[in-house]
Order: structure tokens, then sequence, then C-alpha cells
């Protein structure tokens, strides 16, 4: 590793990168300039910052609010937010809390309830666990994807049951099947309000309505509690468990720390850091189920500080991550919109996972497709000096003296984007193209411009080397 | 025992998959035109019985398919009636979903056109056994350690495309070979991205030769499709030895507006096909082909005043020279106490059924692991891998 991984400013974008989407170099070396407790601090409690004003672009561009029915506009607008935030921890808890309790576009086709639940997701990314259910089990996107408008009194439909458990709290294994009949039984009744019909005007907002007379209030025996038990009892007592801990604190860890098996095998691979899992297990039950106490243990923690590029990122990621090196999008753009067929052509699409299970991660990201879609876009992104992170990368490295060496060249563009940790055979390669052109020269008009194109390509290279996939 | 011994070929067979995305309308592609059931229930999307193109007694295709009606004429069609399945799901995804993986109660993560690349190039020698046209993979073709190449555009296809000066592209892309070497103690997925940036650049060395080779005197029309398809027989001509070619046309998820959309649709998609064929008997390339056709579910009977909405039972179309044309299985029963859910077109062949039967007779492979179970075969070729 060519980095010094003591180095103040590689932890604080590590944390940047894992609580966010990255950082600029001037943001980043704002950040660092402070103790890394008090980030985190900050990190936590995202209601000292403004909000991001994404409204705006409707204001801007009135095509995008004429199309709101189509998910790729409040696709767009999620990526503006993701670059531009000051509460970076807020967007990146909602991307979070979206692949736990993964529910899709598709099978509704109904856009504003599911941005209706992105925005439930991101008010309450850091509240307390049952907050974070209670949401869920009342938000008519959920209720529809997982057919709890269809779980009546005297016919229960186990599928909202059989997930909150399986998928969202407890893991598989943790509970029999008459909990799972007792959870549906409880949730009978939570349901919403008719929907407008689609045709002749669009889609509505939908509202959750409880209905009590279709509610299922005899007694019930779940995880050992017996009563008239409701959905919130329910909620209350999944948020107790110490195995719920345990199976958030492990999709944590997979989201923000470093990649896991996938979840499917979480039931026989155990955890790769148990004691990290332990670690989060204790802070939740200490705080009961407090997600802001969870959050710091977790980047206070040595084991979050170690695992630097442990983790493939995701397409929402990669995409943000170069723009946030691009600079692009900081003011509103009429064309946001088209960065979710971006993402898409890399295997994700925000507000529409492939199912209740979520999007399988780390290198299951990659294949021959999707890495040709990541490499082109990064180096099309930032294959153009006249963008302003660009810009910034070709003024910083001009503005050190008349002279760059080919090895200055190769470090400080590894610096300025990351810094990025690079295998040696990696900077070895990098380098040796570098020496081929020999000293970049700053000190003429045509000279600059030559050394110019050289950063820009050298910036083209990083970008497509391996390590750049990596969080 | 290869397959040429068997049955005496030198070529191997070759699969092009085409699929219909977002629900094709079998409704109203092939026409039940003699029952009053059909107009009584489509006073919007119904084609006229003065419009549709008869090829059986009961039987019609839909005006915009005369391409497809000339390729049935010849014999070399046959229509697979009422595909789809017991667990059948009216969401894009999930049907999509269980056509890709043919897993109908869990999400799976192994495409069934994956298997059968593990079963053909076991080591993956080729890059370029399997090709899909289109970006991104679809699920079909995807599974831990087996290489598929996705190409959005065969004339600047891969990695760096985005880069105008040819040398210095061809320069970006040795130094990323380098980068991409893999190194003693770099992790499992370091390596693994090392694999596939290779694969991604041996692939697209092979397939740089299909434009250079390539001379045709059939002109494919300027849509999505005819291009895709073209691009098909520009890489089968070249002879890379290439055994899945996987292209989608989408658009078919005609809630509203069905009756442009869909006969621009089926005009596009059928020309194509019929242009496509064309290409491959001028080449002496067509024998070893049998292309499929499918979707992922049909649509209501009813219509909903502007269009259809999504439904159960749909319809497969195999075609090539060594098909032997006809109708298989049955059109779904229209009395309207079968309607599936009360208002769908029930299945009545598994879609498994017909994987079955391509990759048995066809691709000469045993087709119960790859689609998970033993599903009734029927016999649609006129010369066949077993």
């Amino acid at each position: 590793m060519t980095i010094a991984a003591s180095n103040p400013l590689s932890l604080m974008a590590h944390l940047l990168r894992r609580a966010g989407f990255g950082s600029d170099r001037n943001e980043l070396e704002e950040y660092a300039a402070r103790s890394y407790e008090d980030v985190v601090d900050d990190l936590l409690n995202p209601e000292r910052f403004d909000a991001p004003e994404d409204e705006i672009l409707s204001r801007f561009y009135p095509h995008l609010h004429a199309n709101k029915d189509n998910p790729a506009i409040w696709n767009g607008r999620w990526f503006y937010r993701m670059v531009n935030t000051d509460r970076p921890l807020e967007e990146k808890m909602t991307l979070f809390w979206h692949s736990v309790f993964a529910t899709g576009w598709t099978k509704s086709e109904h856009t504003p309830t599911m941005v209706d639940h992105i925005q439930m997701l991101r008010t309450n990314c850091l509240a307390n666990f049952r907050t974070l259910l209670l949401g869920i089990s009342r938000d008519p996107a959920m209720i529809f994807w997982l057919d709890n408008n269809e779980n009546h009194r005297n016919a229960i439909n186990e599928n909202y049951g059989r997930e909150i458990l399986e998928l969202f709290s407890m893991g598989i294994g943790n509970y029999t099947e008459d909990d799972i009949k007792s959870a549906a039984r409880a949730f009978t009744g939570w349901t919403y309000d008719t929907p407008v019909a689609l045709y002749p005007f669009g889609h509505f907002d939908v509202k959750y309505r409880f209905r009590a007379d279709d509610h299922d209030g005899g007694q019930k025996t779940f995880l050992g509690h017996t009563g008239n038990l409701d959905g919130e009892d329910i909620i209350n007592i999944i948020a107790k468990q110490e195995v719920t801990a345990r199976f958030i604190g492990r999709h944590l860890y997979n989201f923000f720390v470093a990649d896991e098996a996938q979840v499917p095998a979480w039931s026989i691979a155990p955890p790769a850091d148990p004691s990290a899992i332990d670690d989060l297990a204790k802070a939740w039950i200490d705080s009961d189920a407090d997600m802001k106490v969870v959050m710091r243990t977790l980047f206070n923690s040595e084991w979050f500080k170690a695992a630097r590029f442990k983790h493939v990122k995701s397409p929402a990621e990669f995409v943000a991550s170069v723009l946030k090196l691009s600079g692009e999008y900081a003011e509103p753009a009429p064309d946001l919109h088209k960065l979710e067929g971006t993402i898409v052509t890399m295997g994700q699409k925000l507000m529409d996972p492939p199912s209740v299970e979520g999007w399988h991660t780390g290198k299951e990201w990659i294949d021959g497709g999707t890495l040709t879609e990541r490499v082109n876009y990064a180096i099309d992104t930032l294959n153009n000096p006249d963008k302003p992170g660009v810009k910034a990368i070709i003024d910083r490295i001009s503005s050190q003296g008349n002279l760059t060496t080919p090895e200055q060249l190769v470090d400080n563009i590894l610096d300025l984007i990351g810094p990025l940790e690079v295998e040696s055979g990696t900077r070895d390669t990098l380098v040796a193209h570098a020496q081929v052109d020999g000293v970049l020269d700053w000190s003429s008009g045509t000279a600059a411009e030559i050394s110019t194109a050289r950063v820009v390509q050298m910036l083209t290279l990083v970008v497509s080397a391996r390590e750049f996939q990596f969080s | 025992m290869t397959t040429a011994e068997k049955n005496g070929k030198t070529k191997d067979p070759v699969l092009v998959v085409v699929q219909l995305s977002g629900g094709n309308d079998f409704m109203n592609t092939v026409i039940p035109f003699t029952e009053g059931i059909y107009y009584d229930n489509r006073p919007l999307v119904g084609v006229p019985d003065d419009k549709s193109l008869p090829f059986t007694d009961t039987l019609a295709w839909h005006p915009s398919a005369s391409a497809f009606k000339r390729i049935y004429d010849q014999g070399k069609m046959a229509i697979v009636q009422g595909v789809g399945t017991e667990h059948a799901s009216r969401s894009h995804f999930r049907a999509m979903d269980i056509w890709h993986t043919c897993e109908p109660e869990i999400v799976a993560t192994e495409g069934w056109l994956a298997k059968v690349i593990r079963e053909i190039d076991p080591e993956g020698a080729n890059p370029v056994t399997a090709v899909n046209f289109g970006r991104g993979l679809p699920r079909a073709l995807a599974a831990p350690g087996v290489t598929a190449t996705s190409v959005g555009d065969l004339d600047n296809y891969g990695l760096m495309s985005g880069i105008q000066l040819q040398e210095e592209r061809d320069l970006d892309l040795q130094i990323f070979q380098r980068m991409y070497t893999p190194a003693i103690g770099s992790g499992q997925v370091m390596n693994y991205l090392s694999q596939t940036g290779n694969n991604v650049l041996s692939g697209a060395d092979m397939l740089a030769e299909a434009p250079r080779q390539y001379r045709s005197k059939v002109e494919y029309a300027d849509n999505p499709i005819a291009k895709s398809l073209r691009d098909v027989a520009r890489v089968h001509t070249t002879g890379l030895g290439t055994r899945i070619f996987y292209t989608t046309h989408g658009g078919y998820d005609h809630h509203a507006q069905e009756v442009p959309t869909h006969a621009r649709l089926l005009h596009e998609m059928t020309t194509a096909i019929e242009d496509f064929m064309q290409d491959l008997h001028d080449h002496d390339a067509a024998e070893e082909v049998n292309i499929l056709v499918f979707t992922e579910f049909g649509r209501r009977i009813k219509d909903n005043g502007s269009g259809t909405d999504h439904g159960t039972g749909g319809g497969a179309f195999m075609i090539g020279e060594n098909v032997k044309g006809g109708l298989y299985s049955e059109y779904p029963s229209l009395a309207v106490g079968d309607w599936k859910f009360g208002e769908d077109m029930d299945f009545t062949i598994d879609f498994r059924s017909v994987y079955s039967t391509i990759l048995n007779q066809w691709m000469g492979l045993d087709p119960v692991d790859i689609v998970g179970g033993q599903f009734e075969q029927f016999n649609p070729y006129t010369k066949t891998m077993v």
C-alpha cells in the first residue's frame, strides 16, 4: 500500500465514503481539520444542518415535475441529494434501509407511494429501530409489496408476517411457523385507503388506514408472549430480541464496514468479524435499539477504522463517487434523471430492488458487462479538463511548482481522488506509463496544455483500476 | 460424444433467444378470430376480423405480423400456445425472473442459460460462448463463475470505448491489462476483478473481427431489434464459437396506447427476424440456428379501454430451418369459467417444457438439472441432437 493508513486525511476520507458518498478535496480537508469523534457526532445529528433542497429541481425544470410518475425523475433527485447534501449520513442510511426493507416499484408501478416510502426511511433513518419497523408496517408501498392489504381477520395472508421476521429483523431459524401466523394475525387490518384510479389523471398519494373491523383482536402467542397482541406489540417484542440486534448488526457491517456473505447464507455462514457484531449487539441492547447509539459505536470502532477498501461499491455508490470527483450536478440540471439509466446498466435500479431480499452485494455486482459499464462511465465522465472537479485536481497539481515528476503525478492523483490505496503493481504500471513522457512542465501555456492532458489521461487510468471499484 | 458425431452435422447447434419485454399480448398476436368472446371483451384493442390474417380455420395473425405469417407458411415456425407456469406472477420482474432462473418459488441467482454455458464450456475457455446484445447482462446468462459477454454496440464495443483516438485507446487498454494482472496475495475479490477484466479484453478482441469480416445483401430496418439481430448475424457468421445469443425487444407493456404501439413492435420484431433468417441463409449459416421468441406473460382478456393489463398465459415462437412448423400445446380456453383469476387466459404448457425440448433435442444437453426437474417435451424439430 502506498498511502500510510495512519494519515488522518485517509481516515476521514474513509469515514466520508462510508457514512456518505465521498467528498471533494476541499470538503475532505475541512472535515479532517476537526476531531474524528466530532465529525461522527455531526453525521449522527443531521438536523443540525439544512436539508438539501431537491424540490428546487421541479421549479427549475417543470418537465421533470410533469413526469413525476416516472421513477427516474425521483432517482435523479436522489442522486442530487447524495452528492450535495450537508447531511451525508442521512442519505446513506436511507439507502441502507432501502437495501434491508427492499420494496420495489415494479409490482405496483405506483410512484407516489415509493417516493413516500423512501422519504419515510429518510425521516426515520437514525431513529429507534421500533420507529422504523412501525414506519414500514404502516407504509402503503410496503403493505402492497408484501400483500398486507390481503391480510384479513378471517383469511390471513402470511407474507408480511413472514418477511418482517425473516428479512427485516431476526433472520431465518429464530422463530416458528406459529410465530409467523401470530405476527400475520397481529397485522390484520393494517391497510391503506383505496387508491384513486390511475386513469385518466395519473397516480395520487395513498394513505395508511387501520380497519378495526378487519383486525383480529383475539389472543395470540408470539415468541413466548401471549395476549391480544397487535402489530405494535409484535414490533416491540422483535426490537428487544438479541437475534434482531445481531441480524441488523450484520446488515450494518455488510453495508458500512466490509462485504459479507449474501444474506441467505447467514443462517449457516458465521460473520466475518464476530466481535464486531458483538459490539453492535451490545450497543443495541444497552440503548434499547437506538440507531444513533448503534451507528456511533460502529463509526468509532477500531474495526471500522481499519476496514479501508473492503467494500465493493454498489452502482449507486460508484456513480456518486464519480460525480463527487467530477464536481457535476452541484447545481440543478435537466438531465439528472438519466443517472437512473446509468446505474441500471450496472445492475441496480433504486426504488426497484429485484426482490424483497434486496440486492446481492460485494463481488456479485461485478460481471463483464457491469465492469465495462463502470469503467467506461468513470472514464467518460472524468475525461474532460473543464469539469469543475477535474479542473480542481489539475490546479492543485500545477500549483505545486513548474515541474511535476512522473511519480508525483501518479501519487498526487491517487492522493487527491481518495486518498486511494493501490497495490504496488498498479502504481508501478501507472508510474512506468508516466515516465514515457517524462516530467510535466507547467511553465508555459503550451507546455501546461500538454501537462493538463496528461493529468486527465492519468486520472482516467486511475479510476479504471481495480482498486477504484472499492470503497 | 460431440454433437457433430451424433447427427452427422459439422456445425454445433446455436440458440438465439429473443426476449419480448413487458408482456407481449399473445391474444392479439395469434388471434382467435372466429371467437365472439374475443371481440366482446376487446372493443378497443381487438383486431377486426377483416383485418387479421387467418392461417388456420380458427387463428389469424395480427396484420403487422405478416412476416411471421410468411415464416409460418414456409413451415419454419412452431407456435407454442399458452405458455406459462403454475406459480405465475403478474409482476414483470418476478415473472421474468422465473423465466430466467426456472425457480418459480424462490429467488435464485443462477440463470438457466448460464448453466448451459457451464455445460458447454466448463473451463470458460471462450469468453464469447454466450453473447448478449444490450446493456447489462440478463439474469438468464448470469451465474457465479460463468462468463457471458454483453455488447451494447458491436461497432464500438468494450472498455474505454469513449476514447476517440484509436492509438490512445489501444495504449490505455494495454495499461488496463497490466493493472488487471493478478498478483499473489491480492485477495479473492481483486483476483475476480482481474479475471473479469481480462475476459472483457479477450472477448472484445474476438468480437472486433465480426464487423471486419461481415458482408451482406440484406438491409435491416433502422430500429433496435433489427440492429441487434444484425449484430447476431455478424458475430455468428464470423464463426467465433458463440452458441448462445440473447437479445431483448422492449416496450410490450401496453396498459395504454396498445393499438398503435403493439402494431409497430410486432412489425419491427417479425420483419427483423425474417431479415435475419434470410441473412443467415445467404451465408449458409442458417441450418444450425434455432430462434426462441418468448415473453414473461400474456395480457388480460378484457381490454381496459386503452390497452390491456398484465395477464397469465402467453405464447412462444420457435423458428428455424430445422423446425417442424405447426401449432403446439393448446390455445387456452376462452370459456369464461376457465379464465385464470377470473380475467386471464390460463397457461396450457409449462415454460420449462419449452426449455427442456430445446436443451435436449436442439442443444443435446440433459435438461433436468438446468430447468430443475422433468418436464414433458414436444417434438418441434425435423432434425435433432438426440
